[in-house]
């Protein structure tokens, strides 16, 4: 599919608490295939410090009106910068970009696992699977109650479990030593979080021989191939995070 | 109409702005956001005769107006160019300029020998000023006697035309020009990247694996500015201009100063569109100023002073 570069309309920003929040963007009537896991480039506009783009996570798609969000954690500048646009405002975007997560055969058993901001891209796969057909599991990790985001909106697609670091809500811990790797049986888990839950994950599931893919978050400057900065070492090499990637199985890397 | 054609020699180029190797890829990684026949050249990835993996990650680290690379020559050698990319990369209707690399002087004459006979292939930029190979590239970029070596070594075996990519990381830059050019380099393109660095004040690291790197982007475009100009009043050959080219008028101040051309390179990772950009607004710039042809701009800053 083609990639493109646009300014696209932000129609809404919503701040969800003191780190994360979602920006909406009109896509305009001839808006572009999303496929679960692809991400965009956004420009930073106006500040020396922050000259290369930001790859945020496609969060979430609507078709009926033509709009996508993205959900974006305050982490720098750029970040930063970007919870600054307001409604009308336009964001320089290049989307879509990158590879996405395998749609499963409907007979399996599906978890998927967010930690942090890694739950970007999950709200918009969850949806996915079960506009095709199934309905997967959903396990979110978060370092306290107050940082708990978009609960609501992954409750409507499928059974959520949370974890939390300090046990305010849900189970206490990390997701790796969540009740449900014991208590259920799952032929995939899809994960994107910090790479330390996403190595667990990959252990976890290569002991097992459950599919499992992660979605990775190396730095990169272009994101469409060009740069080769953002390069993970597998068994075919160093490829690319933007092109080959962000999405991979863990059996291709050397966890 | 406005002629924007340049020559090297006899290589007629429709216009003066390239691409810069590593920044651009093969070209196709651009084809969703332009045309890229409409460029007056591509230079492409920089090429090994063996394949190379390249620095380990991280290999990039973002700096004020700039970024650090030390990508480290990944690429799949020059078998698999011959094979797969050869074929189509000649597709555009543009030059395509072959960038060779080396660890040893042998190397460099090997490929050049094997672009040689690569007939679509007019053209290579001789790279001797990589900064992030432990061997070869900027080796002899920054030595006076092994930059004559290389270029006179790949002149004698290679029929097309011989540009040498020259290193910033040397006391006197036109030192170097001038030496390539006696041993008949055809043009010189600068500047490659300046060495620099970056700590991770969080991580208390080096953020490069490699703990240096290359700077490029519109930080070091005063740095190349003086140097272009400093090198195309002292020689003969066409000079290619890089440094933080973003914009139309980034491109032409470098042309004012004596560049006959030049390459686009990091702005093509903030706007994959900017060469075709900077293209069109050097061509709208002659059209208000009245001008017909580049070449009666070229150097114009040169003559009135």
């Amino acid at each position: 599919m083609a990639k493109r570069i646009d300014d696209l309309k932000v129609i809404g920003n919503k701040r969800l608490n003191n780190d994360f929040f979602i920006l909406e963007l009109f896509a305009g009537t001839n808006i572009a295939d999303f496929k679960p896991g692809q991400f965009a480039q956004v420009r930073i506009d106006g500040s020396k410090e922050t000259f290369l783009r930001r790859p945020v996570s496609i969060h979430d798609v609507d078709y009926e009106n033509n709009t996508f969000k993205i959900l974006i954690q305050i982490v720098g500048k750029g970040t930063k910068m970007l919870s600054g646009l307001a409604e009308g405002d336009l964001l320089n975007i290049i989307y879509p970009l990158g590879n996405w997560f395998t749609l499963p055969e409907k007979t399996e058993k599906v978890l998927l696992v967010g930690g942090g901001c890694g739950i970007a891209p999950l709200l918009f796969l969850a949806r996915y699977f079960k506009f095709n057909g199934f309905i997967p599991d959903i396990l979110l990790g978060f370092r306290n109650n107050a940082r708990i985001i978009e609960f609501e909106e992954y409750s409507k697609i499928g059974n959520v479990f949370i974890t939390t670091e300090d046990g305010s809500v849900g189970e206490k811990g990390y997701v790796t030593s969540h009740s449900v790797f014991s208590t259920q049986k799952y032929d995939r888990i899809c994960c994107c979080g910090p790479e330390t839950m996403m190595k667990a994950l990959a252990a976890y599931s290569k002991n097992r021989n459950i599919i499992c893919e992660v979605s990775l978050e190396n730095l990169m400057a272009c994101g469409i191939g060009a740069c080769l900065c953002c390069i993970v070492d597998t068994v075919k090499g160093n490829i690319c995070t933007c092109t080959d990637g962000p999405v991979f199985n863990v059996n291709d890397l050397k966890w | 109409m406005v002629n924007l054609g340049f020559s090297i020699g006899d290589l007629h180029f429709k216009n003066p702005v390239l691409t810069a190797s590593g920044t651009f890829g093969y070209g196709s990684e651009f084809d969703d956001f332009i045309n890229v026949s409409r460029l007056g050249g591509i230079v492409l990835k920089g090429t090994t005769l063996e394949p190379r993996e390249g620095n380990l990650y991280p290999r990039m680290a973002e700096t004020p107006s700039g970024m650090l690379n030390a990508v480290g020559l990944q690429n799949k050698g020059i078998d698999y160019f011959e094979e797969h990319i050869y074929p189509r990369v000649i597709n555009y209707d543009t030059n395509v300029i072959v960038n060779i690399n080396g660890s040893y002087i042998e190397d460099y004459i090997a490929l050049a020998e094997r672009v040689n006979k690569l007939k679509k292939i007019r053209a290579i930029e001789l790279n001797i000023s990589c900064p992030n190979v432990k061997m070869g590239g900027m080796v002899f970029g920054t030595n006076l006697d092994s930059s004559r070596e290389v270029t006179r070594e790949v002149r004698s075996v290679y029929s097309g035309k011989l540009i040498v990519k020259l290193s910033p990381n040397v006391t006197n830059i036109v030192d170097f020009a001038r030496v390539v050019e006696e041993e008949g380099a055809d043009s010189v393109s600068l500047i490659n990247t300046l060495l620099g660095m970056s700590v991770d004040v969080a991580k208390m690291k080096p953020s490069l694996s490699t703990v240096t790197g290359g700077l490029s982007g519109p930080a070091i475009k005063p740095v190349a500015l003086r140097m272009v100009w400093q090198v195309a009043n002292a020689v003969k050959i066409p000079v290619i201009g890089i440094g933080g080219i973003m914009s139309a008028s980034d491109a032409l101040e470098f042309i004012l100063a004596g560049a006959s051309a030049i390459q686009v390179g990091t702005a093509s990772f903030i706007d994959p569109q900017s060469s075709v950009k900077i293209l069109e607004g050097i061509e709208s710039y002659l059209l208000l100023k009245g001008f017909s042809d580049i070449t009666e701009i070229t150097g114009f800053i040169n003559r009135t002073t």
